[in-house]
């Protein structure tokens, strides 16, 4: 950029925050504006469906008085030297790139030389109306309720989806000592992301934590008046309820830039290094769809590995007005369920191999696991095998990908 | 001072996780770069244990969240934690691995023992 005087970071959480930081730390001293929905300070999302939920927090931490408490991602004194102005509670609207101005909800406008879109992404929901005792989880706030209503003496809970985050919540849920049944609409869950094989291993985490899963069974409708009472499968069971659960993935939170004439396509389109067709707009985190160098695909990833890294590789392309650096980390995630930790890392294709390096599948223990294609590893699954798991992701990271990836 | 193995049981490259009692949290000793190094084991990012992290000269990566730390001062190398662990000073006495938890030590400073000093 040739003469920035101010940036606004749309999206106030991990990845806008590690932006704001990228920017700081690579020496950008001018106006930073930080623009966030919710009302809370930058926190982190991925124990609000553990501990969060099964109350392993110390009471008082997230609760609604007193901010994010364990969960905040800042402290006071790194909020001082980040030096932004933080408008929280304030949604953005539209983003107008030829007047360089970013509307506000209730009117105001905002003048900016460059902008991170930082927007994440928001909870799908089903395609009739949701009654009370119906819940998405995405925000501290939603994971306030949740909480309250698990804790309001609920003993029957359903969870649609077996994603991760409704893995989670249903694992929560049945360390809290209430019935959980989750509903899952394909035959198997988590085979897009983990192939057949291990996405059964993971699916047999339920038995271990005492829920029943069901697959390959659609939602019909909930039942109950005011109040949820039950869901009704495809079939006509119908599934009593007291909580239900809604966990069938998220969208990009790009509603607000239609019109911006930013290309949006299941997120916001970037190149390799998040900027998009204009050098001084740049989109991280969730929200973000970028380019695979070489290949005619494009990916957007709901890590928060990838979220964390991209804000320092998009400050600084967004800083020297081109792309100057490739957002190249191996995509990796975990997740916490039944007492497993279960760890991902790398880029599995349909077809991969998985071949186990330690421990048995079977017998519950934990394991580690190689995906491979001609010979060449492509991607690690590890559960309850931290130590070796980081050497494999350690080895991948290095490794020539195959091609084509 | 609390017992933690004999030397060889922890060859270099090695890590072990103590439990230092109810006043102080766990604590994880490692071997490496020629010297015995003690801190918190749990991370101070999440609830990750250290001892299960990946060493790397005087250093070791979270096995969660790939936070680097250094071992000498217990300082994070890079997000996403951002606070110390402590440290603890370490030991050897006729072949035995001690650890010294410092209860009064101030997270981030120093372990009183140089690690230098420390091996055997
Ligand atoms: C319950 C839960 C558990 C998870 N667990 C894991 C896990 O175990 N492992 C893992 O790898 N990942 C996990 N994730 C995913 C991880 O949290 C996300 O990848 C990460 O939060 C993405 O960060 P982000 O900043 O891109 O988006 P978000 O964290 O979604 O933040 C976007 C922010 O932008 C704000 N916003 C949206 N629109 C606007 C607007 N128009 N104006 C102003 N502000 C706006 C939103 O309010 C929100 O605060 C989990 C996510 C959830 C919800
Ligand atoms: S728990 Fe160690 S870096 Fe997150």
């Amino acid at each position: 950029m040739t003469t920035v005087a101010t940036v606004t970071v749309v999206g106030a959480s991990l990845a806008g925050l590690h932006a704001a930081r990228g920017l700081r730390s690579q020496g950008y001293d001018g106006r930073l504006v930080i623009v966030g929905e919710e009302r809370h300070r930058p926190y982190d999302r991925p124990p609000l469906s553990k501990e969060f939920l099964t109350g392993e927090f110390p009471t008082g931490d997230g609760d609604p008085g007193e901010g994010p408490g364990r969960l905040a991602l800042t402290d006071p004194e790194e909020e001082a030297e980040l030096d932004a102005e933080w408008l929280l509670g304030v949604r953005a609207e539209a983003l107008d790139t030829a007047a360089g101005e970013i509307r506000l909800a209730g009117g105001r406008t905002l003048r900016t030389d460059g902008v991170v879109i930082a927007t994440g992404a928001t909870p799908r929901t089903l395609p009739f109306p949701h009654p009370a005792g119906v819940h998405t989880l995405r925000t501290l706030d939603d994971a306030i309720r949740l909480r309250a209503a698990l804790r309001a003496g609920a003993a029957r809970v359903v969870v649609i989806g077996a994603g991760f985050i409704g893995a989670e919540v249903a694992s929560s849920c049945a360390a809290l000592g209430l019935d959980v049944t989750v509903v899952e609409a394909a035959p198997l869950p988590l085979v897009p992301q983990l192939g057949e094989e291990m996405a059964r291993v993971c699916a047999a985490l339920h038995a271990r934590g005492g829920v029943t899963l069901l697959c390959g069974a659609g939602v019909a409708g909930l039942r109950g008046g005011g109040r949820v009472t039950g869901v009704e499968l495809a079939d006509g069971r119908v599934l009593p309820a007291d909580v239900v659960v809604v966990g069938v993935g998220v969208r990009p939170a790009a509603g607000w830039l239609e019109g911006s004439g930013l290309a949006l396509d299941d997120g916001v389109r970037c190149d390799q290094g998040c900027v998009t067709a204009l050098p001084n707009v740049v989109a991280v985190g969730d929200v973000a769809r970028l380019a695979q160098p070489g290949t005619a695909r494009t990916v957007r990833a709901e890590h928060w590995t990838s979220g964390m890294l991209q804000g320092a590789v998009a400050a600084r392309n967004l800083l020297a007005g081109s792309t100057v650096e490739p957002f190249e980390a191996l995509p990796c995630f975990w997740s916490d369920q039944y007492g497993a930790r279960i760890q991902y890392a790398g880029r599995r294709a349909p077809g991969d191999t998985v071949r186990v390096l330690e421990g048995d599948p079977a017998d519950g223990g934990g394991f580690l696991a190689v995906y491979e294609r001609d010979g060449m590893p492509t991607a690690a699954l590890g559960i309850d095998r931290p130590r070796p798991f980081t050497r494999l992701r350690r080895e991948l990271a290095r490794a020539p990908q195959p091609a084509g990836r | 001072m609390i017992p933690v193995c004999r030397i060889e049981d922890l060859p270099e490259g090695e890590s072990v996780r103590v439990e230092a009692g109810d006043a102080t949290a766990a604590i994880a000793v490692f071997h490496t770069d020629g010297a015995y190094y003690a801190i918190d084991d749990t991370c101070s990012h999440q609830d990750a244990s250290l001892s299960e992290g990946w060493l790397e000269g005087c250093y070791v990566e979270c096995p969660l969240h790939a936070a680097l730390f250094d071992l000498r001062s217990g300082e994070p190398t890079c997000l996403p934690a951002r606070q110390p662990v402590r440290t603890h000073a370490v030991t050897v006495v006729d072949g035995m691995l001690y650890v010294h938890p410092a209860a009064h030590t101030v997270p981030g400073e120093p372990a009183r023992t140089a690690p230098e000093e420390a091996v055997a």
